[in-house]
């Protein structure tokens, strides 16, 4: 619950805040362009849809990693990008692009991946955006090689940058993207104590209004679970920030077919409304092939908005562990050290968090997780997690290119051989 | 098996550098081309997400693969597979190494090989994308000159994925 002294300017932030007072539910693509008009053209399109929405920035891969001049290049030769890159534009050709289409009845938030955000921070404060997303950890170890200790110090320094447009009357907006981990193939209860964490760390760090995530898995039931279980974490950890939970529609190997997409991205939808959370970000037909198209982000936003409509409120099931493991996850990590980033780092070093299948040098790489014959995320190894008098590690068998293949499909193949109504 | 090691089998395995571009971030990619390379009595060294360009020239010379794959999906394929090309064929110790690529490269979803001449020029000797990328890449490796060869057997490995 915001306490009363919050800046009240803030389009992302307001916009957010006045959602989950009257419960609805806003719908966001990832929507990133190199082209400025077809940026702009983009954020009016998702303006427009049948839905309510926030626009996007989604940042072009040269910027993530901070190679600027690749970017640069890449805009003078006229070559498309996978983003839009804020860094090696001048902070007018934003501010222009965004003219008349960004403000408080339209805010637009920049999505990255960037372990060590300082420029892109810079560019979107010049640019007069006040909202984006990730986190030490979420955007380290699943987007870089870079150490979690660099990471951690320049989230802290990004921050307190954010924090600072408080001065100028606007209350920033920080998402973690911890809720997500690869994708897929992470049991949720280490995914709450991710983005739980990085909430805690954003707090710590002067930011005031977060949200905090939770990609869609390979089980409905079970995602109902985590969720709720998130919301009950956050509320008891967080009494006096302001938050909301955003939904991803599945993060992990995309139907090809777009019945099958579009019936994926509306149980999403339904997942976010059952379990009272704010904000959906949504995945197109395109996904599993190429950036999408305008068009394409507009059906997803509107198939989503639909789905949303139709669905109501539901009961929490029946707990079957995942809040109680996401909440050994976090005290354990909060025990090591008073200062959140010091812990997070010391977490990764001693296994405390590890994430299952994760390449990022300081992850330990002694957990896997396998979906058990009721869909549902297990564990099989729980290496050094302090879950151990929580779990049963479920048995598996050797991993092998088919069998990881396997477990990565099979989402797909539940909604795309799933037959079309007539 | 251990995510970022070399892994061997019996005998004298196929030395294969994996790798992805400079600012590729995608891994489950790479994880599954490891385990095929394996299961094909390969020997990879998987060098993880976002390899710089000289982290891959300075590996592949140090340890004179067999084989140089080349993952990549977020679309930047186009832009970076060549720089990747021209430093690998610049390199004399590398000479005659097969240098592959496949995934997604562009950001249209191209699906032929043919959509991708540049890369063939700059000094990819395969290009594999789409739904026929494996198996293709697999038919490559079968074609592949044993190990132990000097560098005539290379020349008809090149020869054969043209
Ligand atoms: C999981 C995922 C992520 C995860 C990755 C986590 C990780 N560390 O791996 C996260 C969320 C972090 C992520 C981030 C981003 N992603 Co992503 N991601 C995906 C997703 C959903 C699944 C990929 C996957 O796991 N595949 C499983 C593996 C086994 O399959 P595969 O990668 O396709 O590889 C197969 C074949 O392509 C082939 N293959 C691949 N390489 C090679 C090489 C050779 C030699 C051969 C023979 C075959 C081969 O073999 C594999 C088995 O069939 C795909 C979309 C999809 N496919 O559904 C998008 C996708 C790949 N991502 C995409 C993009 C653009 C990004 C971002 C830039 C964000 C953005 N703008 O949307 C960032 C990347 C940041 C960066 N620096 O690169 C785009 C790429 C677009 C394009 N090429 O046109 C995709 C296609 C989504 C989309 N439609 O926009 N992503």
């Amino acid at each position: 619950m915001p306490p009363a002294e919050l800046a009240a300017a803030g389009t992302f932030h307001a916009a957010m805040d006045a959602a989950r007072r009257s419960g609805t539910l806003v719908v966001q693509p990832r929507m990133g362009f190199g082209d400025t008009a077809r940026m702009r053209a983009g954020l009016i399109a998702t303006r427009d849809a049948n839905a309510a929405t926030v626009g996007t920035l989604t940042l072009d891969s040269f910027t993530r990693v901070g190679d600027f001049d690749a970017a640069a290049r890449a805009v003078r030769e006229g070559r498309p990008l996978n983003g839009y890159p804020i860094v090696s534009f001048a902070p007018d050709v934003t501010r222009t692009m965004l003219d008349g289409v960004c403000g408080p009845d339209f805010p637009v938030q920049v999505r990255h991946g960037s372990p060590l955000p300082g420029r892109i921070f810079d560019a979107l404060i010049d640019a007069g955006i006040d909202a984006t997303e990730g986190g030490p950890i979420s955007y380290c170890l699943p987007y870089s090689r870079t150490p979690v200790q660099r990471s951690v110090a320049a989230w802290k320094e990004a921050c307190r940058k954010l924090a600072a447009l408080r001065e100028r009357g606007v209350e920033p907006h920080l998402e973690s993207f911890g809720g997500c981990m690869l994708g897929q193939l992470c049991p949720p209860s280490l995914l709450i104590a991710i983005t739980v964490l990085e909430g805690l760390f954003f707090l710590q760090n002067g930011v005031r209004s977060i949200s905090l995530s939770y990609a869609q898995q390979t089980s409905a039931q079970q995602d109902e679970e985590a969720v709720t279980a998130l919301h009950r974490i956050a509320a008891r950890l967080m009494p006096d920030a302001a938050w909301h939970v955003v939904i991803y529609a599945y993060m992990g190997l995309y139907p090809a077919t777009e019945p099958g997409a579009l019936r994926l991205v509306a149980d999403a939808a339904r997942l976010a409304v059952r379990t009272g959370s704010t904000r959906l970000i949504v995945k197109t037909a395109a996904e599993a092939e190429r950036i999408p198209s305008i068009a394409e982000n507009v059906t997803a936003m509107e198939v989503a908005a639909a789905a949303a409509a139709m669905t109501s409120r539901g009961t929490a099931p029946a707990p079957t562990g995942v809040e109680a493991e996401a909440l050994a996850l976090i005290h354990a990590v909060l025990d090591l050290n008073g200062d959140v980033g010091k812990a997070l780092v010391q977490a990764f070093a001693q296994g405390y968090l590890d994430i299952p299948y994760c390449m990022h040098p300081d992850n330990a790489g002694r957990t896997r997780s396998v979906i058990s014959d009721d869909g549902r995320l297990e564990w099989t190894r729980t290496g050094s997690l302090p879950i151990g008098h929580l779990t049963q590690p479920h048995r598996s068998a050797q991993l092998t290119s088919t069998r990881l293949l396997h477990a990565l499909s099979y989402v797909k193949h539940r909604y795309d051989d799933l037959p079309t109504p007539a | 098996m251990d995510l970022r090691q070399q892994s061997s089998r019996n005998g004298s395995p196929r030395k294969v550098v994996l790798s992805t571009i400079p600012s590729d971030a995608h891994t489950w990619n790479l994880l599954f081309l490891q385990l095929l390379l394996e299961e094909h009595g390969c020997a990879v060294t998987n060098l993880g997400a976002c390899v710089p360009v000289e982290t891959l020239v300075a590996e592949s010379v140090r340890c004179r693969p067999d084989l140089i794959v080349l993952s990549t999906v977020n679309g930047h394929g186009v832009h970076e597979g060549l720089d990747v090309a021209r430093a690998v064929r610049g390199r004399r110790e590398l000479d005659g190494v097969p240098l592959v690529i496949g995934g997604k490269i562009d950001t249209a979803g191209s699906r032929t090989a043919a959509d991708f001449r540049p890369l063939l020029d700059a000094g990819f000797d395969a290009v594999h994308v789409g739904v026929t990328a494996v198996p293709d890449f697999l038919a490559l490796l079968e074609r592949l000159p044993s190990v132990g060869h000097d560098g005539t057997g290379r020349r008809a490995y090149v020869d054969a994925a043209r």
